[in-house]
């Protein structure tokens, strides 16, 4: 099997890194080498942060390649298309419908692009805009956005629906899991 | 045995865990932090401390090792330049237990002032370096390591970079060595350099290398692979994993120890190939040693492929003329710049010197962020504790020259203990007469909140005494002027700059206020906005506040869920348009900390 790349972006705070957490451990249990990369520091400070994932039978470098990503999973809109030439092409892009200004166009210095969902449907094979953040707001908080999306990427992906809950219920904290585990059906069973 | 995803630094800590080592010190700073934050995972059989910066950190692990005890040591690259004097040293003396030096280097300045390659220290230091390709390797370098340090009588150091450290990939655990029980017995030919020690012990230094040279030809993780074509790729670190991307069908020669190089090996390598390409991060270090030790053989290295930045297979590729330059970003997509917190407490002191026209002379830290617009008061960055050095040397030349000289420095409560004192030493003894602000949220914030000597806390959990700040500039080190105020309190922030900056004297003014990210677990009320009293004159804007931003009719929007209630914009606010949006609510400014831990937070 040919290794396999998804790209995590989105603003410092949206517990991204936890998602990619997650993500490998659901891998790793499906019997892949995974390898995780991910940058901290000044990201840590509501500026961008990218975190990726590989797997395949034997995985060597952690950093997907321009032009050679799978999957782009995006918790902002504006970050998609910050990261969008990693896509492969025909590759797919699924995005949270929601905007964070930069603080530039929080400040009125720079504008917020109206047109991200068109250029990503240019570049996409497949693209989903789903409302994580208003879903697992309904919900009740708005912080298991993350989960909705997980739950999305795994709609798409060829691995066994039980190996994502059992990592869910090994790794969320007890008093999380009841919110967790219905913010991944809703990303699962989404419908655009 | 079990397998568990660990991140580089994670597998450093475990292997220093699995290695016997019982004494662990470290200044943060990224990418190197989280191995001492994993380290105190295992508290129990591990002492782990915060040093005041990294010269002291390894000193400590030194005299650690002078029991017999196994030490660690860690830092990023910049460390070990404030760390470089006792690393000679320390080359010198040996290890009577083992002495591991993790040096974290950041290609690519994710989170630094520049990029620098520490193997030249180890050669410099006349020691050995491992350097290993992913997470496994990281933990087995350590085992290693210590088991080099102790049979070679040496220092070891362990080179990381940005993407071993913060890369996750699976890694064997194995159990505990028993350690050695620590005694102290005197070793006065060894650890006491003076020059007629110190000469005997250069001699002894440099026979350890010329066996530790032949270790490395012998070196199980020096590995020589097998290829299909006579071409080879000489690889270190993390550039090893890349080179496997790109050349499928050949040869590799993987050096987990770059020095000393292991010559008889390289050469046996390179008789088995016509063609050899070098990856490595940052310096041609072991290409130079592959040019001097295989005359005539074609080899590609820096040469072609990039000595800026990260190391990755698009940059192999590219260089190789296999595949376009990376476009980069998309036009028209806006930048997204780190910024100070919404609440954070720096942010009042840097719109001041806004109003003020200051340029302050800055420091290392989250701070650093009021270099950025809107903010734009800091001019100059240079490394740990140069705020207030630089400050007094650009006065110095101006006041010989008769020039205006009063001068603003500005430094965070860490990097005040780091190296920061010394500097207010020089002002003092030397006359100066600018303003130091020492911003001090009570935290080493930049890094991820590790505890520091003003915390009242160490690494470990246990309450420590707080250096007092004010008590040890005023009464310590005679500074009359030394004054304290809340990050929050705008207009006093400011009157006792005018005030401070007009006195011929030196001052020093302590801008007191925890960071807001350790109240964050409350529900704070938040700041809104009256649109009908806002007249869009931006002021607000100016504070550069993620949680304040513009509606479609250019009035301000404060964002309720990102505000910390903090209060600043509402001392701003020319038109009284702001305001708590529940007045009665919980307030972050009108509680400390202290309130805060006794229960005033929910």
């Amino acid at each position: 099997m040919k290794t396999q790349s998804i790209l995590i972006c989105g603003v410092g705070g949206q517990g991204i890194l936890t998602a990619s957490d997650l993500l490998s451990d659901v891998l790793l249990q499906a019997g892949f080498q995974v390898k995780k990369s991910e940058v901290h520091g000044m990201s840590q400070r509501g500026g961008d942060v990218v975190s990726t994932v590989r797997f395949g039978e034997e995985v060597f470098s952690p950093l997907p390649a321009v032009g050679e990503t799978d999957y782009i999973l995006a918790f902002e809109k504006l970050e998609a298309l910050r990261q969008a030439r990693f896509l492969a092409p025909r590759g797919i892009v699924l995005v949270n419908d929601f905007v964070w200004k930069p603080l530039p166009v929080a400040a009125g210095f720079e504008a917020y692009p109206e047109d991200v969902v068109e250029r990503l449907k240019q570049r996409a094979g497949e693209l989903v805009v789903i409302p994580a953040t208003d879903i697992a707001t309904r919900l009740g908080n708005e912080k298991a956005s993350n989960v909705v999306l997980i739950g999305l990427l795994a709609s798409r992906m060829k691995i066994a629906k039980e190996t994502w809950l059992d990592v869910l219920r090994r790794k969320v904290p007890a008093r999380f899991l009841d919110l967790n585990l219905k913010a991944f059906e809703a990303g699962f069973g989404f419908q655009a | 045995m079990p397998k568990e995803l660990l991140s580089g630094n994670e597998a450093i800590a475990r292997g220093a865990w699995e290695a016997g080592i019982t004494f662990a010190s470290a200044y943060p700073g990224t990418p190197s932090t989280e191995i001492l934050e994993n380290i105190i995972r295992y508290k129990d059989d591990i002492y782990s401390q915060w040093g005041a910066n990294e010269k002291t950190a390894l000193e400590e692990a030194l005299g650690a090792s002078f029991t017999g005890a196994r030490a660690i040591v860690t830092m990023k690259h910049v460390g070990l330049n404030v760390a470089a004097d006792p690393l000679f040293s320390a080359s010198y003396i040996g290890a009577t237990g083992a002495l591991v030096i993790v040096s974290a280097d950041d290609p690519g300045m994710h989170s630094s002032q520049n990029e620098q390659d520490n193997r030249h220290y180890a050669i410099a230091a006349k020691m050995p370096v491992l350097e290993p390709s992913d997470s496994q390797e990281a933990k087995d370098m350590v085992l290693e390591a210590v088991k080099i340090s102790e049979a070679y009588d040496t220092p070891v150091m362990i080179r990381m970079t940005t993407r071993t450290s913060h890369s996750r990939s699976a890694v064997e655990l194995g159990e505990r060595q028993a350690p050695p029980v620590p005694e102290y017995k005197s070793d006065f030919a060894k650890r006491n350099l003076l020059p007629g020690n110190a000469r005997r012990r250069h001699v002894a230094v440099e026979e350890r290398l010329r066996k530790l040279a032949l270790f490395s030809d012998a070196f199980p993780f020096n590995v020589l692979q097998k290829g299909k074509e006579r071409v080879g790729v000489l690889a270190s670190g993390v550039s090893y994993q890349y080179g496997r991307e790109v050349f499928p069908d050949a040869w590799f020669l993987k050096l987990a120890m770059p020095y000393p190089f292991p010559v008889q090996l390289f050469q046996r390598f390179a008789s088995l190939v016509d063609k050899i390409y070098v990856l490595e991060e940052n310096d041609p270090i072991i290409e130079t040693f592959a040019r001097l030790n295989a005359p005539g053989k074609e080899i590609v290295g820096k040469d072609v492929f990039p000595l800026l930045g990260e190391m990755s297979q698009d940059a192999v590729r590219v260089s190789l003329g296999q595949k376009p330059a990376d476009p980069g970003v998309e036009p028209g997509v806006p930048a997204r710049p780190p910024s100070l917190c919404a609440g954070c407490p720096h942010t009042a002191f840097f719109y001041n010197l806004g109003i003020l026209k200051v340029q302050s002379k800055g420091d290392i830290g989250c701070y650093t962020l009021g270099a950025l617009r809107p903010l734009s008061a800091m001019d100059t960055c240079v490394d740990m504790g140069a705020s207030i050095t630089v400050q007094l040397g650009i006065e110095k030349a101006l006041e010989k020259a008769g020039k205006a000289t009063k001068q603003v420095a500005v430094i965070g409560d860490s990097t005040f203990f780091h190296s920061g004192i010394t500097g207010l030493i020089d002002v003092i003894y030397n006359r100066g007469k600018s303003t130091v602000v020492i911003l001090d949220n009570s935290i080493t914030a930049m890094t991820g909140h590790q505890e520091n000597p003003g915390s009242g806390r160490t690494l470990m959990g246990e309450e420590a005494r707080k250096v007092d700040i004010l008590k040890l500039v005023r009464d310590g080190l005679g500074i009359e002027h030394a004054y304290e105020i809340d990050g929050y309190d705008v207009k006093g922030i400011r009157e006792l700059l005018k005030r401070e900056m007009a006195r011929p004297e030196p001052s020093v003014i302590v801008v007191r206020r925890p960071c807001v990210l350790l109240y964050r677990k409350a529900r704070w009320s938040p700041a809104a906005v009256d649109k009908q009293k806002c007249t869009s004159c931006k002021t607000c804007l100016r504070l550069g506040c993620p949680a304040i931003s513009t509606d479609s009719d250019g009035k301000s929007l404060i964002n309720p869920s990102l505000c910390s209630g903090c209060g600043v914009c509402i001392q701003v606010c020319p038109y009284k348009a702001i305001s708590y949006a529940d007045e009665t609510g919980l307030h972050i400014s009108s509680m400390t900390l202290e309130q805060y831990a006794k229960g005033g937070g929910k």
